[in-house]
């Protein structure tokens, strides 16, 4: 197991190569550069040229290419030109906002989906079948920034109940008691992530509910019934796991999903995380942040994959890593 | 009683096929209702287009250019199906028995499925009210001031208006052109690539493959949204943000996952006899996969399609919504959501009511998408 991680991750070298050399040159031909904000048209030239010398942006593209390579292999994302600091520092303040949003969301969705599955395949045909049916396609087909708007809406305005923007009150909470504190944090958790995994959890249910019909007909299942076994341990126990296999294949596809829509999500909830960084570099044109973000971007796609195939040889003990 | 109809001697309607229409003669109205409702808003739009008709084609009492040839052949369309079903309404429904081509069994089959039925009814209401929009909308999209600014949906502004008093459900009804046929056509673009290219990669193997699959790997392992947002964020300066650039980006971004699903189909198929049998007879490559695999590929490709329509609205509307789509004033649903944002307190109908409309059509394509792959491949029936 631990040979096939290594070589897991050694497969994603080039795959890490080619966003980056992608994205580089993507970058390099749009026009104009992370400088251009330091200009008015009054600039001096010579100003001009020291400003562009000083972020080494005079020295063609290959050049600076090559400079960026050794550095990312060394461990080094250069300094972002937009914020004017490292771009590892800048990183680091966000992705752990993002991870804490992505991974409540995620166990969320497929709890919440997992279970309305199995409510709808225990119960096939029935009207509560048919109704969570309609409504998971209902949620399945919804803008998640719509819903994110909607919920602002409702539980910020019409039923104020819940914080609608930010990480923490920014008044009150250096005034709280730790207990308080921990309350504050979560109930600013609860809308970005509902807004964030509804739609997965729809797609959850949906496959969930028609996986666990298969292995239902399956002889196996019969067998178990005919023992007499109540029906909750047949399908609890015995369906259930042999189910969630194609879930825990669809787990490693939900992150990328994840992190699109936490692009939206963040910029409406205010959420200082990930997708809002990408969105200020692209806009700011800053090139070791754009390279660092996608980078990330791409480690988590591989990593959430790497997860769901172990998981895999968890659920089903005849699958082996030699 | 005249002499038994033997298969031979019937030929099938193509009214047959029309979903609800047996229904509708027979009178049996529950089932008939989705047709009857389509029927209703087709005279509706022809009665109620008719008078437009003049002001449209002649510029001197505005309007110019391709839109009001488009409403008339839609206006003639219209008047032309609602006369022939009228028509056809006192023809002999056919008989039960006669044989039926392939084309017809699979109509038949995806007509049992009242859910992929009732989003083809939506999908097809859609499309008329998206092509008679000149015709049929109560405003000028762009008019200023209509009634009153801000005013919330009542007889006569059904869904409202806006900061600028501008009508939404006019609005929304253009924007619905723009958005479906951004899903149309960028759809169209990324099937015939995708398809495309799973079938060099599938029949030819070795490095080509390798290849191809290396970038679906590139591209898949980074989020659509975000490669779209850095192509168009990038070169927004340089002309990215017009209808035609977003409708071809949005294409080249959305090709890998039916390539794949046709590599994998094509894997299969060219180790078939007829295959070997057409290469024994030395057709030549291109010939072989675009004449006999693709055809035969094709049935996971139009599911597919049918299902990343209503991704593509969605993956428009974030777009417009991050202010990159198809650039101000034209009305997309995305960007009416984005225009209303400022006012969620106090005219919240104008974020509400698009949003409602992108969540019908999507769900429209996803009922009908499932519907066709249950009707094309019995394997799949039953899965989500």
């Amino acid at each position: 197991m631990f040979t096939y991680t290594l070589k897991k991750l050694a497969m994603a070298l080039p795959l890490l190569w080619g966003v980056i050399t992608l994205i580089f040159f993507l970058i390099e031909l749009s026009p104009g550069d992370a400088t251009d904000r330091f200009f008015t048209p009054e600039t001096p030239p010579e100003v001009r040229q020291a400003i562009t010398e000083k972020w080494g942006l005079d020295k063609p593209a290959v050049t600076r290419y090559g400079i960026m390579m050794v550095n990312l292999l060394q461990g080094d994302f250069g300094r972002s030109i937009s914020q004017e600091r490292p771009v590892f520092d800048i990183v680091l303040d966000a992705l752990p906002n993002t991870l804490v949003l992505s991974l409540l969301s995620l166990v969320v969705i497929n709890l919440v989906g997992v279970v309305l599955g199995i409510i709808q395949a225990a119960r096939q045909y029935s009207a509560l079948d048919g109704g969570l049916s309609v409504l998971s396609l209902f949620f399945y087909s919804m803008p998640g920034f719509w819903l994110a708007l909607v919920l602002q809406l409702v539980f910020g305005l019409w039923w104020p109940v819940l914080p609608t923007s930010g990480m923490i009150d920014p008044v009150m909470h250096d005034f709280m008691t730790p207990s308080q504190q921990t309350w504050d944090k979560l109930a600013h958790l609860v809308l970005p992530s509902i807004a964030l995994g509804v739609s997965s959890a729809a797609s959850v249910a949906r496959y969930m509910r028609s996986s666990l019909l298969e292995v239902i007909r399956q002889d196996y299942i019969r067998t178990a019934k005919a023992k007499g076994l109540p029906e909750y341990v047949v399908v609890l126990k015995h369906a259930l796991r042999n189910a969630l296999l194609p879930i825990i294949t669809i787990l490693g596809m939900q992150l990328p999903f994840l992190v699109s829509g936490a692009v939206l999500v963040e910029s409406i909830f205010a959420w200082p995380g990930m997708g809002r960084l990408i969105v200020q570099a692209i806009f700011s044109q800053d090139t070791p942040l754009i390279i660092a973000c996608f980078f990330i971007l791409t480690m988590l796609v591989v990593v959430g994959n790497l997860v769901a195939d172990l998981l895999y040889a968890v659920v089903d003990p005849r699958i082996r890593f030699e | 009683m005249g002499a038994p109809v033997t298969p031979q001697d019937h030929k099938p309607s193509p009214l047959g096929y029309v979903p609800g229409l047996g229904h509708l003669l027979r009178g049996d109205w529950p089932n008939a209702i989705g047709l009857s409702v389509q029927l209703l808003i087709l005279t509706w739009a022809a009665v109620a287009g008719f008078p437009r008709l003049g002001g449209l084609l002649f510029p001197e009492q505005g309007g110019s250019g391709l839109h009001p040839w488009i409403a008339l052949l839609s206006w003639v369309g219209v008047v032309g199906l609602v006369g022939y079903t009228t028509w056809a309404g006192q023809q002999p429904p056919p008989p039960k028995d006669s044989v039926r081509s392939p084309t017809a069994e699979l109509i038949k089959q995806f007509q049992r499925n009242r859910a992929g039925v009732f989003g083809l009814h939506i999908v097809s209401w859609m499309i008329v009210l998206a092509l008679l929009t000149p015709l049929v909308a109560p405003f000028d999209p762009d008019a200023l001031d209509v009634g009153g600014k801000s005013l919330p949906p009542q007889p006569g502004y059904w869904m409202g208006t806006d900061d600028f008093g501008r009508d939404l459900l006019s609005r929304s009804l253009y924007g619905a052109r723009i958005s479906l046929s951004i899903g149309f056509i960028a759809v169209g673009l990324s099937a015939t690539l995708g398809a495309l290219i799973g079938a060099v990669a599938g029949y030819f193997g070795g490095w080509v493959d390798r290849l191809s699959m290396w970038l679906v790997d590139l591209l898949l392992a980074l989020p659509r949204l975000v490669l779209l947002l850095a192509i168009v964020g990038l070169f927004r300066s340089a002309g990215a943000q017009s209808l035609f650039l977003i409708v071809v980006i949005l294409g080249l971004t959305g090709w890998m996952g039916v390539s794949r699903i046709v590599r994998a189909q094509v894997l299969t198929l060219k180790e078939q006899d007829f295959v070997q049998a057409c290469r024994a007879m030395g057709i030549p490559d291109s010939r072989i996969i675009l004449g006999h695999i693709l055809p035969n590929a094709m049935a996971p490709v139009i599911v597919n399609a049918s299902l990343a329509i209503g991704g593509t609205i969605l993956t428009e509307a974030s777009l417009s919504f991050l202010g990159l789509g198809v650039p101000p004033p034209t009305a997309t649903w995305g960007s009416i959501i984005n225009d209303g944002r400022e006012f969620m307190r106090t005219a919240p109908w104008i974020t509400i009511g698009p949003g409602l409309l992108i969540v019908l059509a999507v769900m429209s394509f996803n009922l009908l998408g499932d519907g066709l792959r249950d009707a094309l491949d019995p394997k799949l029936r039953g899965r989500a």
